[in-house]
This record gives C-alpha cells, sequence and structure tokens, in this order.
C-alpha cells in the first residue's frame, strides 16, 4: 500500500451569514497518494470551489485539517499551484513576466540563467514561446490559460490545484488544454486535484473521480477508480467498454444517487 | 477559378513594381490610432483624410469637429465686442477684443480703427519704430523692449570688459603686474554681471510652470505613499479619514498665511537674481496644500479596490511586502492614480493664480495683480489676455496627463 501524500480529514466550511450558520462542507475526508491525478465532480453550488480555496489556503478552513507531505497546510504558498477558472494573469505584465514572478519567488537561491531556463521550458511546453513578450489583453482565452498552466507547473508545487481550468473554453480549445495539460502532468506527475463539471473531461483525466454530495454540509459521495493504463489516447480509451460503465456510474450518481444520500443524511 | 486565371494574365507589370517600392506605407489607421492614443485624437480625422480613408466621412467630422467650435468662438468674440461697448463707467470698461489682441502683440489690426487712440495722440508715424513697432505698454512690446535693453546692456558690459583687458595688457608690457592683475580682475567682474531686468509675461508664464510643478511633484511625493497606506490598512485609513475630510475643502487663501510662516521659518532669503525666491516656495506649497487631496483618495480607492484574484496572486506565490506593492498593487491601482494626478493638477493651476497673487510670486498671478493695481483698459486687456493663456495652459497640463493615464492603463481581461 502506497503511502498517503495529501489527506484532507474531517474538513468543513462554515459560513456565519445574518440568516445563521451556513454549513456548505461538512466532513470531508480524502487521501491521495504521491503523484494521483483526482478530479473532483458535483453539482453546481455544492462546495467543490469552497474546498479547493481551503486546500489552496486562500480561504480560511472552519474545522478539520490538510495535510500534504505529512505537514498540516498553513494559508497559501508557492508548494500548491492554483489554476482558476478565469487565468488571472496580472494584466500588466507580459507572458514571460507573469511565470517568471512565481519562479523569481520558488528558485530564489537559482541563478538568473537558470531561471530563465526554467521559465522557457514551461512556456514550450505549453507551446507560447512565440508569445512570450505579449500582454494577456492580446491572448485568446485559450493561450491565457496556457500561460495559467504554465505558471502552475513552474513553481514544482507539490500539489497541483485546478478549479474548472477549461470551464469558459470552447469544446476544441478545451480538447487541446486538456492534452498540454495531462503532457506536462506526465513529465512531472504531481499530485493534482482538479475540479470539474464534465464528465468525460474527468474519466480522461483522473486515476479516480470523487463525486461529492449536494449542499449543505456537503462531503465526498462515492469514488470511482478510472483504471486506464496511461499515458491514455482518448480515441482507446472512448471505444474501450469500460468507459460507457464509467459514465453511467458518474451520471447516475449525479442523477440519482445524489438525492438519496441527502435523504439519508 | 475564372477570376484567377484572368488575374494572373493581365496584372499590369507596373502594379508589381509598386508593390516593391512602397515598403513604407502611409497606414491612415494607425496614425489616428497613434493620435487617439496621445490625446490629439482631434487630428485623427485629418491622418485619416491623407490616407484617403472613407474622406466624405472625415470631412463630415472635420466640419463638425471644426468648423462648430469656430463658429461658437466668433460668436463669442461678437458677444464680447458688444459687451465691451456696453460696459463702460468714467473710470474702467470691459476692453474689447481688438484692445485685447493689442495688449497682446503691440500692434493694432489695420482694418480697424486704432483701439487706444490716447495712446498715440501726438506720438508720429511710425509709432514706436524703436521698439519694433509694438507698444511697449503691450505683452509682447514689454517683452521686445527688455530684450532690446538687455542686448544693449551687454555691449555695453563687453565694452567696459575689451577697455579693462586692453589696460590690463598695456600694464603687463609696462611690466607693472600688480596693476595689470587689478585691471583682469575688473574685467572678470563685468564679464560675470547679468542683466538683471524686469520679469516679462513670457518669464512669469515659465515661474508659473516651475511653481505648480514644484508643488505637484511634492504632492504626489506625499500623496501617493499615504494613499497606500490608506488603501492598504483600514486601521490606517480610520485614523486619516478625519483629517483628509477636513483640510480637503480648504481655500488656498487660508492655507497661504499658514505656509508663509514654514517658509519664512525654514529658507534662508536668496539672492534677489535667483528664481528660488521664497515667495516661490510659498506659493508652491499652497499648491501642494489644495491639489494633494485628489491624488491621495483616488490612490486609497485604487489601492483598496485591487482585484482579488491579483491578491490571490501574491498569496499563493507569497510575494514579500514590497513586492506585493510594487508588482501587484501600485500596478493595478496606476490607472486610478493617474485619474488622482489629473484632477491634482487641474486644481493645482487652478489655485496657483491664487497663490501667486498671495505670496507675490513672479508669476501669472503676480502678473494678473499687478495689472489690476494699474487699472487703466490696457492693463485690464492684458489681464483678459492673462485669463486665456491660464486657460490653454491647464488645457495643455490635462492633456499631458490623460496621456499619462491612457498610457498606464492596462486592458482588463474579461475571461
Ligand atoms: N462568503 C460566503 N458566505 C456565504 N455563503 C457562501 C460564501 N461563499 C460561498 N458561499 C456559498 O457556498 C456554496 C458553495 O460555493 P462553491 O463556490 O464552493 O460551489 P461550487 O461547487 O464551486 O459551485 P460551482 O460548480 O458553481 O463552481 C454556495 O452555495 C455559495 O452560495
Ligand atoms: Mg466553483
Amino acid at each position: 500500500m502506497p503511502e498517503t501524500y495529501f489527506e484532507a480529514i474531517n474538513l468543513g466550511k462554515t459560513y456565519k451569514t445574518p440568516s445563521g450558520d451556513a454549513v456548505i462542507v461538512k466532513g470531508f475526508d480524502l487521501k491521495m497518494q504521491k503523484g494521483e491525478f483526482v478530479c473532483v465532480l458535483g453539482h453546481s453550488g455544492c462546495g467543490k470551489s469552497t474546498v479547493l480555496s481551503m486546500v489552496a489556503g486562500l480561504n480560511d478552513i472552519s474545522e478539520g485539517s490538510v495535510l500534504l507531505d505529512h505537514k498540516e497546510i498553513e494559508g497559501a504558498g508557492p508548494d500548491r499551484g492554483v489554476v482558476f477558472q478565469s487565468p488571472c494573469l496580472l494584466p500588466w505584465m507580459t507572458t514571460w513576466d507573469n511565470v517568471m514572478l512565481g519562479v523569481e519567488q520558488v528558485y530564489f537561491h537559482a541563478t538568473q540563467e537558470e531561471r530563465n531556463q526554467i521559465v522557457e521550458y514551461y512556456l514550450n511546453a505549453v507551446g507560447l514561446h512565440g508569445a512570450k513578450d505579449k500582454r494577456p489583453s492580446e491572448l485568446s482565452g485559450g493561450m491565457r490559460q496556457r500561460v495559467g498552466l504554465a505558471r502552475a507547473f513552474a513553481l514544482s508545487p507539490k500539489m497541483l490545484l485546478l478549479d474548472e481550468p477549461f470551464g469558459m473554453l470552447d469544446k476544441l480549445t478545451k480538447f487541446e488544454l486538456q492534452q498540454v495539460l495531462i503532457d506536462l502532468w506526465n513529465r512531472e506527475r504531481l499530485t493534482a486535484m482538479m475540479i470539474t463539471h464534465d464528465v468525460d473531461e474527468a474519466i480522461y483525466l483522473a486515476d479516480r473521480v470523487v463525486m461529492m454530495t449536494n449542499g449543505p454540509a456537503a462531503r465526498v459521495g462515492e469514488i470511482v477508480k478510472i483504471d486506464f493504463e496511461r499515458p491514455r489516447d482518448r480515441r482507446d480509451i472512448m471505444s474501450d467498454p469500460r468507459y460507457l460503465e464509467y459514465r453511467e456510474q458518474l451520471i447516475s450518481f449525479l442523477e440519482e444517487r445524489v438525492y438519496q444520500m441527502d435523504e439519508a443524511a | 477559378m475564372n477570376g484567377a486565371v484572368v488575374d494572373t494574365t493581365t496584372a499590369p507589370p507596373e502594379g508589381a513594381v509598386k508593390a516593391k517600392k512602397s515598403k513604407f506605407t502611409y497606414n491612415p489607421n494607425r496614425v489616428a490610432h497613434t493620435l487617439n492614443k496621445l490625446g490629439l485624437g482631434y487630428f485623427s480625422p485629418f491622418a485619416r483624410l491623407i490616407g484617403k480613408d472613407e474622406p466624405a466621412k472625415q470631412l463630415r467630422e472635420i466640419a463638425l469637429n471644426t468648423l462648430l467650435p469656430i463658429v461658437a468662438f466668433a460668436g463669442f468674440v461678437i458677444a464680447w465686442a458688444v459687451l465691451a461697448k456696453a460696459v463702460q463707467t468714467d473710470s474702467v470698461q470691459i476692453p474689447s477684443p481688438h484692445q485685447a489682441w493689442y495688449a497682446l502683440t503691440g500692434t493694432a489690426i489695420p482694418a480697424f480703427s486704432h483701439p487706444f487712440p490716447e495712446s498715440i495722440e501726438g506720438l508720429e508715424a511710425p509709432y514706436f519704430a524703436d521698439n519694433d513697432g509694438m507698444d511697449p505698454k503691450s505683452i509682447n512690446g514689454f517683452a521686445q523692449a527688455e530684450k532690446l535693453a538687455e542686448k544693449e546692456y551687454m555691449i555695453s558690459q563687453q565694452e567696459r570688459v575689451d577697455k579693462f583687458l586692453a589696460r590690463s595688457e598695456e600694464a603687463a608690457a609696462e611690466g607693472d603686474t600688480e596693476k595689470a592683475a587689478k585691471y583682469k580682475e575688473n574685467s572678470e567682474m563685468f564679464a560675470s554681471k547679468t542683466y538683471q531686468g524686469n520679469k516679462t509675461f513670457y518669464d512669469q508664464i515659465w515661474i508659473s510652470l516651475l511653481t505648480v510643478a514644484i508643488g505637484f511633484i511634492v504632492a504626489t511625493v506625499v500623496a501617493v505613499p499615504i494613499g497606500v497606506l490608506c488603501g492598504i490598512s483600514p486601521m490606517f485609513n480610520i485614523a486619516m479619514n478625519p483629517l483628509i475630510q477636513l483640510f480637503k475643502p480648504v481655500s488656498p487663501l487660508a492655507w497661504f498665511p499658514i505656509v508663509f510662516v514654514f517658509t519664512t521659518w525654514g529658507i534662508a532669503t536668496p539672492p534677489s537674481d535667483s528664481i528660488w525666491q521664497r515667495a516661490l516656495f510659498t506659493s508652491a506649497g499652497v499648491v501642494m496644500l489644495c491639489s494633494l487631496w485628489p491624488t491621495l483618495i483616488n490612490t486609497a480607492v485604487g489601492v483598496a479596490s485591487v482585484d482579488k484574484d491579483h491578491l490571490n496572486v501574491a498569496k499563493v506565490l507569497k510575494l514579500g511586502w514590497a513586492k506585493r506593492i510594487g508588482k501587484i498593487v501600485l500596478p493595478a491601482s496606476l490607472p486610478l492614480i493617474f485619474t488622482g494626478l489629473r484632477l491634482s493638477i487641474g486644481v493645482g493651476w487652478m489655485v496657483l493664480i491664487a497663490a501667486d497673487m498671495m505670496a507675490q510670486n513672479q508669476g501669472l498671478g503676480k502678473f494678473v495683480w499687478d495689472m489690476y493695481q494699474n487699472g487703466d483698459t490696457m492693463s485690464t486687456a492684458q489681464i483678459i489676455v492673462a485669463v486665456f493663456v491660464i486657460g490653454a495652459i491647464g488645457f495643455f497640463l490635462d492633456r499631458i496627463m490623460l496621456v499619462c493615464q491612457r498610457l498606464v492603463t492596462f486592458e482588463e481581461q474579461n475571461i
């Protein structure tokens, strides 16, 4: 049994609202091995982003704790690279500078030459070398998200956190970027947690798909293990009989069992 | 299919030559865009017209943007002329447009009767010939007279220098080194002298600009850091707020005596020929105190409303405070800071005239004040010229700030 690298223990989030406490997430437990890719599925508003931002340290934890590499996380830090739905690039900086900003922070002991090489490597990896002097306003949505990916990977984080990174892209661009992501991931095998609304995306990318129950007090509902060996080929797995099985399992949970679990709770 | 065939066979050979030759092409669109960015959008229809980009539309635009204001201005001048005829007492009168023109240039427009008939009474034509034909009481005439006086002064100084040099050489030839050194010293003394004339209107414009620049720069240096602190720390903001609200509406006239105390205390009396007079700093201090507030408030708002996503980037990267401010907070709030700066320079220029009047700084305010003390129609006409000049400079300052503002404004990404 490989050891646990990431662990969310009894994680919970409660907001104080004028009409009393709003319990958004409660008793969220999840263990991940090093180098595992987990996708989180769930209905809109159930609390997926809340969980992810707590793990990222951008949102206070109300209850429970998060362990990463045997240490409890405290606040945000560059050991967890985050990619949001909107890439949040700094509009006054070029592509290069946006990536370099993080690299300078993490590789503060490296020489400028080494840092340049790192930035160069990741911009090449996401296919953006020609756009390194462009500003975000000059880039298309897909290109911006490529910068977002390069920026997160360039930190060499212990864990990668992605919140619907391709949610705003058209289908074709989405496929391209899934490829960029999984190619990069195949090289580095970072432990990754990714939120998505797209069942096919989850099956293509994930080792395990975690499905959350509906809020309030959302938690982990079911977990489906995706057993396709890597590297995966999109067409191969789509013609695999297991593909439909997984799909059926995920969709039926989201359409039926999630409601039964709510009633049981 | 067919079209392509026809194209290749009948393409005129000159066309190919032309395409090769004109590597540099006039791109009206790009020129117009650049003009817009520089705050000179007014000229972009002309640029497009030169490039033959929809000429009819450009002509309409030019007619609208140029003719209409000209017509309005002409209407204003006519109304002014009528008013000038009507508003007259025994002692004062509103100068006519022609009188204002004369007050600036020192020459009458030949088509009209002389605007100041009494001033040329008893004078033989050509009037004021030794001042290049300009009335020395007018703005340009006075400047010209000063220039001529300076020239004369320099010539007479040079004569003295030459005289003493000659004597010095003479003495040296006679072997009297002591005398030679003394004459030499004399010549150097005369060579170092500069003309101490009166300040002309144009000198005063420069002094005003210098004063407002000092006041504005100091105001910026003070306001931006305080504004950043207010934006970052709600506690500091709460602490500062009463002070800001209290001092923001205070008139420059009220600030003057207080600033005066400070400059009298803090600045040693400079030599009289220096431009760094105490009055200049007093005036700049008043400008600074009045123009501080828009920058301060806009900076605070800009810093406080930095996009949360951008701050999250700083959090994830664990940026230190210096980098957080330098790389995230300041760039993100620059557009608002520059909005504040633009307002500030407008306020500064506006209060400058009053500050100059009170402080007796040798700027445009002093000019207006002196002319007001003279009280005659010629002087009032010069004040009118000053009003136009003050307005025009204020407009240019605003344009410059607008361009700066455009340069720092980044296009927000909306994905
Ligand atoms: N500051 C807050 N105060 C109160 N409730 C909040 C606050 N922030 C978020 N919520 C609530 O928390 C719930 C979960 O939000 P969250 O963004 O985590 O959902 P999500 O699963 O990511 O949804 P989506 O799939 O649409 O992104 C929502 O119902 C939201 O209304
Ligand atoms: Mg979300």
